[in-house]
């Protein structure tokens, strides 16, 4: 059995959403870890659930960086162990450092809620396994910060080095400027870090997990972790 | 004392709010506007013996993140 952590911050929304999607995967049980705790001992994998934390004040993730479980996070990824941000939380590791880049305000400013269609443009990662590349997912995003923004040079360190798992598309699976929803650069809506064990993504898989919810796409990453 | 930390996004960073605040000052009429950025001011109460160093960390690593925003203390 895999044991998930779902780290619970002030102002977290999708916790009891991911705690949901997570153990209804085979092999999988998931449970909450309040911000406070400062030990993963048990845990195979963590997830840093969507939501406001802290209200997001002065800026998205900049005061959960400071949780006490960051630290217990940041010694986690440190040994190889899977993390996964959803939305508040790539927020969160992008501001922690353990991913490179920043999310700020969407480029037409406003909170867009809605499904998208993304490009897997890796499945070498344990992230992206189950999907095939170049496969469409159709996943909701919903933010208002949500343009990923880094340097030309970090850039193309995510590009040489494969870790753009996702790109917003069109329907065909097409990438350009009038299917990239927020102004991200590159188009990116998830990457990984060097090690191939972070993993940060704007859209909810969690949200598209059970055909009642309109899409099952955001399966081909629940399971990828599941497997 | 008081500091007042001023954070601006980087030149490099789109700044969406200022482009919208420039459309909105020329619908008012203002002839030539240019580039339009929105940043922040923070004010922060201290001990005058804090040491600078410790102030700079601050602004650093929680005020500001220095992938997007540049800053500057004054007091």
């Amino acid at each position: 059995m895999k044991k998930c952590a779902v780290i619970r911050f002030p102002g977290s929304n999708c916790d009891q959403d991911c705690v949901l999607a997570f153990n209804s995967l085979p092999g999988v049980s998931a449970d909450f870890v309040w911000h406070k705790d400062s030990s993963l001992a048990g845990f195979d994998m963590v997830v840093l659930p969507g939501g406001f934390s802290y209200g997001d004040y002065l800026r998205c993730g900049a005061i959960a960086r400071f949780s006490p479980v960051m630290r217990a996070v940041r010694e986690f990824a440190a040994v190889g162990g899977t993390v996964i941000g959803i939305c508040n939380g790539f927020q969160i590791l992008c501001e922690s450092g353990l991913l490179p880049g920043a999310l700020v305000r969407n480029k037409n400013l406003h909170f867009i809620c809605k499904h998208v269609p993304l490009r897997v443009e890796s499945a070498e990662s344990r992230f992206t396994k189950a999907a095939t590349k170049g496969q469409v997912l159709n996943i909701p995003i919903a933010h208002g910060e949500g343009c990923y923004f880094a340097e030309d040079q970090i850039l193309a360190e995510l590009r040489d080095g494969d870790r753009i798992l996702l790109r917003y598309c069109d329907s065909a699976g097409r990438v350009g400027d009038s299917s990239n929803p927020n102004g991200s650069r590159d188009h990116i809506a998830g990457i990984c870090n060097a090690g191939r064990n972070v993993f940060g993504l704007m859209p909810h898989p969690e949200r598209a997990c059970d055909p009642m919810l309109g899409s099952t796409d955001g399966l081909a990453i629940l399971q990828s972790l599941a497997a | 004392m008081k500091i007042v930390v001023t954070v601006m996004p980087k030149p490099s960073v789109l700044d969406p709010q200022g482009a919208a605040a420039a459309e909105a000052i020329r619908h008012l009429g203002l002839q030539g506007v240019g580039r339009v950025r929105i940043g922040k001011s923070i004010e922060v109460e201290l001990p005058d013996s804090t040491p600078e160093a410790e102030i700079h960390s601050v602004a650093r690593e929680l005020l500001s993140n220095p992938v997007i925003e540049d800053y500057e203390i004054s007091k």
